[in-house]
């Protein structure tokens, strides 16, 4: 795969002498995120919601053409759907489930007094059958297996959805509750393969017309444990996932803010999601790290939206 | 210890394999004949268990567990080391 670098993000990201505010505090001081006491856990500012709807509009008029059939799912799925899924498999560490209080009164005056006096008060939750989405894909695929056997073009989908996985971090661009935006293309291997190789040209078009310093790698998913060091080699030795990577918060580390993944038939034989033939499905997805992208905007555009580049505002707002 | 009777007994544990190891050569492609990525952790995670060794992060990867003759020759290697 084509490396496509540029020098650019070298010369803005040495601009922090040490000592100074971090990126994250700057995005704080300035208002466009808001602290709420927990790392990874922001609100944010109208400017920066203005940028993630721009984007996602954008998003939206790159793919129209493909005539992607639309779903949004609230930002938590089906438990039992998680289970089957295999998420668990290889990230047990990043998953979130819902637990409630499942007691009764007396269980009540207990959780207030344990809270009252500073004790964990937790022990009544039980877990729910919700599971926080880790990914916007997740819910997708039992309700399109639901359906029965795909038609011989196969299908697209257009999903998004704020997506949980519990990594506390202090860079701005790891947070534990953020927005995905998906297609997912479901059919043969060629059809979801060509799908990946169009988005691959097209998110590299749209990042380098948003004035960002980029390269396209091959890259793993964060899989768990030992086990999980196999899973990677396996899916980087394949070829199976890559990223489009901008520095953010620093050069040496860039930030994963679109990634074009083919799960070969791994979701297709998990949901018994067949081709028109009856042959298992393959399925590919195009994913879009929504405040990922808009962070790459603030750090390289600076944190005034009126000042960023003319060209990079009417890509956006037109 | 016969140690491609040992894999091929691991072998037929997997969902992939059950009831068809008999019929596996030591080259025939095991990705091919159905293994999995999971299916290969299974995979290494019971070879250790039966063979006392551990995958040193170098023989992580498909190659390693590619045929029972390369799971073979790579759990020689370790036992040999383990016995140095």
């Amino acid at each position: 795969m084509d490396s496509i670098s540029s020098p650019q993000g070298d010369l803005i990201l040495d601009d922090e002498p040490e000592g100074s505010p971090t990126f994250l505090d700057r995005l704080f001081d300035h208002g466009l995120l808001i602290r709420t006491g927990v790392d990874g856990l922001y609100g944010r500012s109208g400017a920066f919601e203005s940028v993630v709807e721009a984007l996602d509009r954008l998003i939206s008029r790159l793919g129209a053409a493909d005539c992607a059939e639309v779903m949004r799912f609230p930002p938590g799925m089906s438990r039992p759907a998680f289970e089957r899924s295999g998420y668990l498999k290889g990230f047990p560490n990043l998953a979130g489930t819902i637990h409630s209080f499942c007691g009764d009164g007396a269980g009540h005056a207990e959780i207030l007094a344990c809270v009252e006096e500073g004790r964990d008060w937790t022990g009544q939750q039980e877990a729910t059958d919700v599971v926080l989405t880790p990914a916007a894909c997740y819910p997708l695929y039992p309700v399109a297996a639901a359906r029965g056997a795909l038609p011989a073009e196969g299908r697209l989908f257009d999903l998004q959805s704020y997506c949980f996985r519990r990594e506390p971090s202090l860079e701005p661009t790891r947070m534990q509750l953020f927005r995905m935006r998906e297609y997912v293309r479901m059919g043969s291997p060629e059809q979801v393969l060509a799908f990946r190789e169009s988005w691959l040209e097209r998110g590299t078009a749209m990042m380098r017309d948003l004035g960002l310093p980029l390269a396209i790698d091959v890259a793993n998913d964060p899989f768990f444990g030992r086990a999980g060091r196999m899973l990677a080699n396996n899916q980087r030795a394949q070829g199976l996932k890559f990223e489009l990577n901008v520095p953010v918060n620093s050069v040496e580390k860039p930030t994963a803010c679109l990634s074009f993944n083919y799960h070969q038939d791994h979701f297709g034989s998990t949901w018994e999601l067949q081709q028109a033939d009856g042959s298992v499905a393959h399925t590919a997805c195009v994913g879009f790290g929504l405040e990922r992208i808009t962070l790459a905007l603030l750090r390289h555009h600076g944190l005034d939206l009126a000042a960023w580049p003319e060209a990079v505002r009417t890509s956006l707002w037109g | 210890m016969n140690i491609a009777q040992d894999i091929r007994e691991i072998l037929g544990s997997n969902e992939a394999f059950a009831g068809k190891v008999d019929q596996l050569s030591d080259d025939d492609s095991l990705f091919d004949m159905g293994l999995d990525s999971f299916g290969s952790v299974q995979l290494m995670l019971a070879l250790e268990e039966r063979f006392n060794v551990e995958f040193p992060d170098e023989l992580l990867n498909r190659k390693s567990f590619s045929s029972i003759r390369a799971i073979g020759e790579a759990v020689s290697t370790l036992i040999k080391q383990e016995a140095a």
